[in-house]
């Protein structure tokens, strides 16, 4: 990296807050997903102010500039592709400022999302989105990725949750995006912010709306020996018009997987599982279990239990949010995809994953949002074995040409990044994917921003993927 | 032949002659801020409105999308004005799957067909909004109006999933999709919320759909004053209630929308849902809330005729005054109280016949109506109200002005620190300005 910009940075941050050494940029070159990208350096900025400075001197020599939260993300979004620095939002964590009444929170993009809910569940508040990740994942990386998690089907993702945004722009100047009141003049910006997997600013401070803890909850372990039964329960709740605030099913080999780990009390001969949670008031939340735990008899439910205390719900919860860890118990490398589909065709995409993964030879386990339609396949593979990740990346692309097919999307909360690119033509025209490119300029006219993200670089999809230097992470 | 002969040939080409109005009295009903159109187009299909645009971008035509006309009146901030889009033929219902609880719609379809489809599978859209026997799909996405029901719901943002549209350049561009959950690409549906057809032509929307309240039943509990019928609000948000709506009502407002209660009191107005069981919880927590006040708990049909006419606050205080205009202060909801009571001093001091509602989010909403010569105390009243907001850091806007009103107090836009993005953002996607509405348009 040019030495000038070395120098100044040192100069700007001292020279602790400026990583270069090989050993240290290591830790940065991956995130969460498949992908690896070295940086040229990393800066940790304090301050707004440091954060310009930073943008001005990458902007001065034309270096490519990518924020980085928790390094938790599952697209490469976080990585940088192209090189150049890597802002760390590490040191700006602090909680700016909590208003119960209002149900607000400003914070600095630093601050880990599981670290806010803690900070304010003794004013009977949290913030809703909760990504798996929660307990190292930062509000800055959820904001650029729009995340989601398990409790988004009743409460929404990050956008529902994010009133108004500190951005400091490529050009230096720093901009106030929505507000702190609802319905700001103007268009939507912030809405169009969140989601921009970085590629439009840089966060320096967001303001969230806090959510009520409800005052009741409920979570129901019902078990199958078959997925569709699994399934079908899933379609009946909704059919029923009941929104839980949470749905998820994990499926046999996931479930084994898990148990092993985490001894959360799954079956390990079951088929599949689902995890269903409903809150509210206390009259609501019994009514709905009730009605969730006959909907999932009548669709021949083995057994139905509900947590008992707050300990049994815990653990529940873990064997679920420790789905992917548990994978990477059993195999070096896994691979996490993240289709949706509308939820009926569930029992139909499951049945396409089988095959998928029987014609590659890969073990693929099933862990999703079944509410939402929002799959996670976990393909494992050998990261040692060339031909077996080329064949998970195949598996993985054919998996997602098939949600395509049945109307989904090809991500529902991990963010397209450097992962997929290339499949955005499946979903978007050429005249869709040029206004999105032109709307990126409006914000970040060179480019400079998180560059080789979210647009495919090169033309066509389909190619052969080139695996990404010298093998993919293990978790 | 004249060039505007040489205009209607040409959108006669694309839609059919008997799809374009040319006829001075029936553009009448295309006026826009008092401005009418050179002619009117109607056209079937999305094709058709792409190559509207495009004649429009070659010709340099201003237009203006729009669809049964019920916010025509709204304060659209309009430069000039040739050709008015009428989208009332896109009325398809292109997809509805109510097992997945998502739907696909033209524009033109008007609000209540769409409530009738939904509701024939017990779902339906929390847009319970003004002109709701009338309004399109489009017209309420693209004015932004919201409804009481974005108390448990939230607005438009949060339930459109995606969103097609044609731009200024005549593509026709999509984003979103047709699933409740997505991170593909940007969300740019989000700018056409609220955007005043300025940004593009809508020609589809993309929504999540809801499980209908079985039985809603509402509770009106009777106040000395705006700040007492706020902390009642304050009360109820802090309680592990979840109400459909919370809504604060001046006197007056409560006599227009016919709450029922005394006409001297400030009112606070809560509809809920549920089991008899989940009824009674609230009716008997909510009386205890709100202490020795007067109160009255409302049964089904009267709630949801309350609810209906809650959304229609706009259309209902527009109707009863000729010269009406309205004012809307967002604020953090904790200054609702502060507002309204000095909403109601500076009325009162004009001596304005004048009628409020606050929504429980912090949308406050100021219908100021003038008598015979009272035009200029509610001028003044305007300016004194967006004072008001800036002291309590609020967003001031004026959604609904009659065409008599040439006193606009100017949107807040031009003051942001993002207001040079928001005019980047109309540039992209309307590169000629074809467009006539322009919320970042510079006024003095």
């Amino acid at each position: 990296m040019n030495s000038r910009l070395l120098h100044d940075l040192k100069r700007l941050l001292g020279a602790e807050d400026v990583l270069h050494a090989a050993e240290d940029l290591m830790l940065y070159e991956y995130d969460g997903s498949v992908e690896m990208a070295r940086p040229d350096c990393v800066v940790f900025p304090r301050s707004t102010a440091d954060v310009i400075e930073i943008v001005k001197l990458a902007g001065r020599h034309k270096t490519p500039l990518v924020g980085r939260g928790a390094g938790t993300g599952l697209s490469g979004g976080a990585l940088a592709r192209e090189g150049g620095i890597i802002t760390s939002f590490a040191r700006m964590n602090r909680i700016l400022e909590v208003d119960a009444e209002n149900q607000r929170a400003r914070v600095q993009p630093g601050v880990v999302n599981a670290d806010l809910s803690l900070a304010v569940a003794h004013l009977g508040l949290h913030f809703a989105p909760d990504p798996s990740s929660q307990k190292a994942c930062t509000i800055g990386g959820n904001v650029s990725e729009n995340s989601g998690g398990p409790h988004t089907l009743a409460y929404g993702v990050t956008t529902n949750h994010v009133l108004a945004l500190e951005v400091v722009l490529p050009s230096g100047e720093v901009v106030r995006m929505g507000g702190e009141a609802v319905d700001p003049p103007g268009y939507d910006l912030a809405g169009v912010f969140v989601g921009s997997e970085g590629t439009f600013g840089l966060v320096t401070e967001i303001t969230v709306r806090l959510t009520r803890l409800p005052e009741a909850v409920k979570t129901l372990l019902a078990i199958y020996d078959s997925i569709d039964d699994a399934t079908e329960t899933v379609a009946e709740i909704t059919a029923r018009g009941i929104t839980p605030a949470a749905c998820e099913m994990l499926d046999g080999w996931t479930i084994r997987a898990v148990e092993e780990y985490v001894h959360a009390g799954f079956p390990l001969d079951a088929a599949a599982i689902l995890l269903i949670e409903v809150d509210g008031l206390r009259e609501v939340t019994e009514s709905e279990a009730e009605a969730v735990a006959d909907v999932c008899r009548h669709h021949h439910a083995r057994s139905v239990r509900v947590a008992r205390d707050a300990a049994e719900r815990d653990l529940l919860w873990k064997g679920r949010k420790n789905a992917f860890g548990a994978a990477g118990r059993i195999s070096s490398s896994y691979y996490t995809q993240d289709g949706v589909i509308p939820r009926t065709k569930l029992p139909a995409t499951l049945r396409r994953i089988g095959e998928i993964g029987r014609k590659y030879g890969l073990a693929i386990g099933n862990v999703f949002h079944a509410g939402d339609g929002n799959l996670h396949p976990i393909i494992l593979f050998d990261q040692r074995n060339e031909q077996q990740f080329r064949d998970a990346v195949r598996a993985a692309d054919e998996i997602i040409e098939f949600c395509i097919e049945v109307g989904g999307s090809i991500t529902g909360e991990h963010g397209v990044g450097m992962e997929k690119d290339r499949l955005m033509p499946l979903l978007f025209s050429e005249a869709d994917l040029d206004l999105m490119k032109r709307v990126r300029g409006v914000f970040n006219p060179a480019g400079l921003l998180n560059p080789g993200k979210i647009f495919p670089t090169s033309k066509g999809c389909g190619e052969i993927y080139v695996r990404p230097q010298s093998g993919a992470p293990s978790p | 032949m004249s060039m505007a002969a040489a205009i209607s040939a040409g959108l006669a080409s694309i839609v059919g002659s008997r799809n374009v109005i040319t006829d001075e009295i029936d553009l009448n009903a295309y006026r826009v801020s008092g401005i009418a159109p050179r002619a009117a187009v109607r056209p079937a299909s999305k094709e058709e409105v792409a190559e509207i645009v495009r004649l429009a971008a070659t010709e340099k035509l201003a237009l203006v999308p729009m669809g049964a006309r019920t916010k025509l009146g709204m304060n659209i901030p309009i430069g000039p004005y040739d050709l008015a889009v009428d989208l009332t033929r896109l009325d398809r219902m292109v997809a509805y799957d109510p097992d997945d609880m998502t739907l696909s719609v033209e524009p033109g379809i008007p609000l209540h067909k769409l409530a009738a489809a939904l509701g024939a599978h017990r779902q339906f859209l929390p847009l319970t909004v003004p002109f709701t026997n009338r309004a399109t799909v489009g017209g309420t996405i693209a004015s932004g109006v919201d409804s009481p029901l974005r108390q448990l719901y939230g607005t438009a943002r949060d339930f459109v999933l995606g969103m097609e549209f044609i731009t200024g350049d005549g593509q026709t561009v999509k984003s979103g999709g047709r699933v409740v959950k997505n991170v593909s690409g940007y969300d740019l549906h989000k700018l056409m919320i609220g955007s005043m057809g300025s940004l593009g032509v809508i020609t589809k929307v993309n929504f999540r759909t809801f499980p209908k309240p079985a039985t809603i039943c509402g509770f009106a509990a009777a106040l000395d004053s705006a700040s007492a019928a706020a902390e009642l609000r304050r009360r109820v948000a802090g309680s592990p209630l979840r109400p459909l709506t919370t809504e604060i009502l001046s006197p007056h407002a409560a006599e227009l929308i016919s709450i029922g209660v005394e006409q001297s009191c400030w009112t606070f107005l809560a509809t809920y849902c549920g089991t008899e069981t989940v009824l009674a919880r609230y009716s008997g927590e909510l009386s205890e809330l709100a202490g020795p006040a007067k109160t009255t708990v409302m049964d089904e049909d009267t709630a949801s005729a309350t609810l209906d006419r809650l959304g229609e606050f706009a259309s209902i205080t527009l109707a009863s005054s000729p010269a009406a205009v309205i004012a809307k202060i967002s604020v953090v909801p904790a200054r609702i109280g502060g507002v309204l009571d000095e909403v109601a001093s500076a009325l009162r001091r004009q001596g304005l016949r004048w009628a409020a509602v606050a929504r429980g989010a912090g949308a406050i909403y100021i219908a100021v109506l003038p008598g015979a010569k009272q035009e200029e105390a509610a001028a003044g009243v305007l300016e004194e109200l967006a004072q008001m907001s800036n002291r309590h850091n609020g967003n001031f806007a004026i959604p609904w002005l009659s065409t008599e009103w040439k006193t606009a107090t100017p949107a807040q836009t031009t003051q942001r620190s993002d207001w040079k993005l928001m005019r980047g953002i109309k540039n992209t996607f309307d590169p000629s300005g074809i467009f006539a509405a322009d919320p970042t348009a510079e006024r003095k």
